[in-house]
């Protein structure tokens, strides 16, 4: 069992986690609020990391973030190391990976919300923050909590972008998805399969603790 | 001290330019999708019209000749919408604590009881919403319109997902708030029997344009308009022509065979289109004396009835008419004392002054006078 990769993969999900969330928060809310006409341009670039292989999306952050381009020379001269085959590298890809699971779970809870709530609030005396404090974040936690296992489970598991942008360096960018494939590349099959029955655990139950407690969280925040 | 309103809008349509009475429950009646709820939106600052001016007891809530514009929020108002809005995640108490975010935070629960109290659900307070039936859903959402002391409660369609039993209640209770609180109330409705018991004022809407506006007898009485007659349901719409002998009081309007007196006011002579409300078509018995008081009278015969509950209607053809059905409303009881039978002959009484006459549309009811 490889718990270096194992740590290394909890500590990008986390850390995507900590990181994309509170971006996405404020970005489902506008795509979920919007009338502009720019909203399907923003949608589908949002989605785009679902449709494109992840070599494809691997390959673009690797000539994006590379020494070559402009902002991974600025990164290493502030810095002192490159982006790429880095932590902080595989942060930024996971990042803009996973944009779509984070975002478009947390924008249909707020488009689930109805119009004449939205604006009891108003009638009520709110203001924006009120409003978005007491009734949008309270009816929208259980697709906050929905996008936030998808992005954890997914960033645990995630391959293909990770050996694009990160390479294999044990400890620094080898993630347990890459180690399994090492292993089974090294044909120590034993070693694979407990990786990966270990994976599947730990998704398996981040996802249907979290889908039980989202039904919940749903019945009791329905529309009347 | 009243709320006026000048609105123009495309998309949802909007044309029109009226004062409501302060104080009282003006009605808002018209068909649905006539552009009712976006008044009742336009009013809270929740829609923003291309045009538009509101004034509340003279203080300026919209104006877009001079950019002015009060946020929902900060406008003194309780709104009641049409499926409640009410915040599931939060108990009744917690929802009416909503609207009183202005008093210190130990003072909102007492408060917001004493409110739901006075709307009887006082015991249901640590419910939620989805714990609570339709007509008490709608109490709650009355106590959190009321709970922020608003000057102007806006109730959109407030009574259409609740029972008849319960709706009845319902009406009841907001003629006693109102007379409690004396709030001017502005009630969005397409049921006109609602309109007609709960409302002092009444507003004809169709198309987002102001048909009528006015005390709501008088309305319901005499609309101005074969559109106004239309929405009040007045079935009895026909083409005449109205003429004069020439001596001054002498008009009167043609009718295929028959000449009906009409009312002086009305002078110019030509084609029309005129309308009487089916209880004021009266039948003449045969065995009461003809005397003055029973004017235009009109041969018919009867085509069928109908028992209605307490109502009795009949249709007539008018003799020498026989494309024209003259729809008339008796009481139920009626029928025992006076046997009707389809093809019989009756005589019926148009009084002048109930006659409705309508020249073309009522395009200028929404303009404001020049």
């Amino acid at each position: 069992m490889d718990w270096q990769s194992f740590s290394l993969s909890l500590q990008l999900a986390l850390v995507t986690l900590a990181l994309l969330l509170p971006l996405s928060i404020p970005a489902a809310y506008w795509l979920a609020t919007t009338r502009r006409g720019i909203k399907p341009w923003v949608e589908g670039l949002i989605a785009l990391p679902l449709v494109l292989p992840p070599t494809v999306i691997g390959f673009y952050l690797l000539i994006v973030l590379g020494r070559q381009s402009w902002l991974g020379q600025t990164y290493e001269q502030l810095f002192g190391q490159p982006l790429v085959f880095s932590f902080s590298g595989l942060v930024l890809a996971s990042i803009i990976f996973n944009i779509p699971f984070a975002v478009q779970p947390i924008q249909r809870a707020f488009e689930a919300i109805p119009l004449e709530v939205r604006e009891a609030g108003q009638c009520c005396g709110l203001g924006f923050w009120q409003r978005f404090l007491r009734i949008d974040l309270p009816l929208s936690w259980p697709g906050m909590l929905s996008a936030a296992v998808i992005t954890f489970a997914h960033t645990l598991g995630e391959f293909g972008v990770v050996l694009m942008v990160g390479g294999n360096i044990p400890g620094e960018t080898k993630t347990v998805a890459i180690s399994i494939y090492d292993r089974t590349q090294a044909f120590d099959l034993a070693g694979a399969n407990a990786m990966s029955l270990l994976l599947l655990a730990i998704s398996l139950t981040t996802i249907v603790v979290s889908y039980g407690m989202v039904g919940r969280m749903m019945n009791a925040r329905r529309p009347v | 001290m009243s709320l006026e309103l000048e609105l123009r809008n495309q998309g949802p349509d909007l044309d029109l330019c009226t004062t409501l009475p302060a104080g009282s429950i003006t009605a808002l009646l018209g068909p649905s999708g006539c552009g009712k709820t976006s008044i009742l939106r336009a009013i809270a600052g929740l829609l923003h019209p291309v045009r538009a001016t509101i004034r509340m007891h003279g203080e300026v809530w919209s104006d877009s000749d001079t950019r002015r514009f009060i946020p929902t929020r900060h406008r003194p108002i309780g709104f009641v919408p049409q499926q409640y809005g009410l915040f599931p995640h939060l108990t009744a108490l917690g929802n009416v604590m909503m609207s009183l975010r202005q008093l210190p935070a130990t003072q909102r629960p007492a408060r917001a009881q004493a409110f739901l109290d006075q709307v009887h659900i006082g015991e249901l307070a640590d419910r939620y919403p989805r714990a609570l039936s339709g007509g008490q859903r709608q109490r709650l959402a009355l106590a959190r319109a009321i709970a922020r002391e608003p000057q102007l409660l806006l109730l959109d369609e407030p009574f259409s997902a609740v029972d008849r039993t319960t709706k009845r209640l319902l009406y009841v209770e907001i003629k006693r708030l109102h007379e409690q609180l004396g709030l001017t109330t502005v009630l969005v409705t397409h049921d006109l029997d609602e309109a007609a018991q709960l409302a002092s004022h009444l507003c004809l809407i169709d198309r987002g344009r102001l048909l009528q506006a006015g005390p709501t007898r008088e309305v319901l009485a005499r609309p101005c308009c074969e559109s106004a007659a239309r929405l009040l349901d007045i079935p009895n719409i026909f083409e005449g022509r109205l003429a004069s002998t020439g001596v001054p009081g002498s008009q009167f309007l043609e009718w295929g065979p028959h000449r009906l007196k009409v009312d002086e006011r009305f002078t110019a002579v030509g084609p029309v289109r005129w309308g009487i409300q089916p209880g004021n078509v009266l039948m003449v018995r045969d065995d009461k004396p003809w005397g003055d008081h029973l004017e235009n009278p009109v041969a018919c015969r009867i085509v069928e009835h109908v028992e209605l509950g307490a109502d009795l209607l009949v249709w007539l053809t008018p003799d020498g008419l026989p494309e024209e059905t003259l729809q008339m409303r008796l009481p139920a009881r009626a029928l025992q004392r006076h046997p009707l039978q389809p093809g019989q002959k009756m005589t019926v009484c148009l009084r002048r002054n109930d006659l409705l006459l309508f020249r073309g549309d009522a395009p200028h009811a929404g303009r404001r006078p020049d």
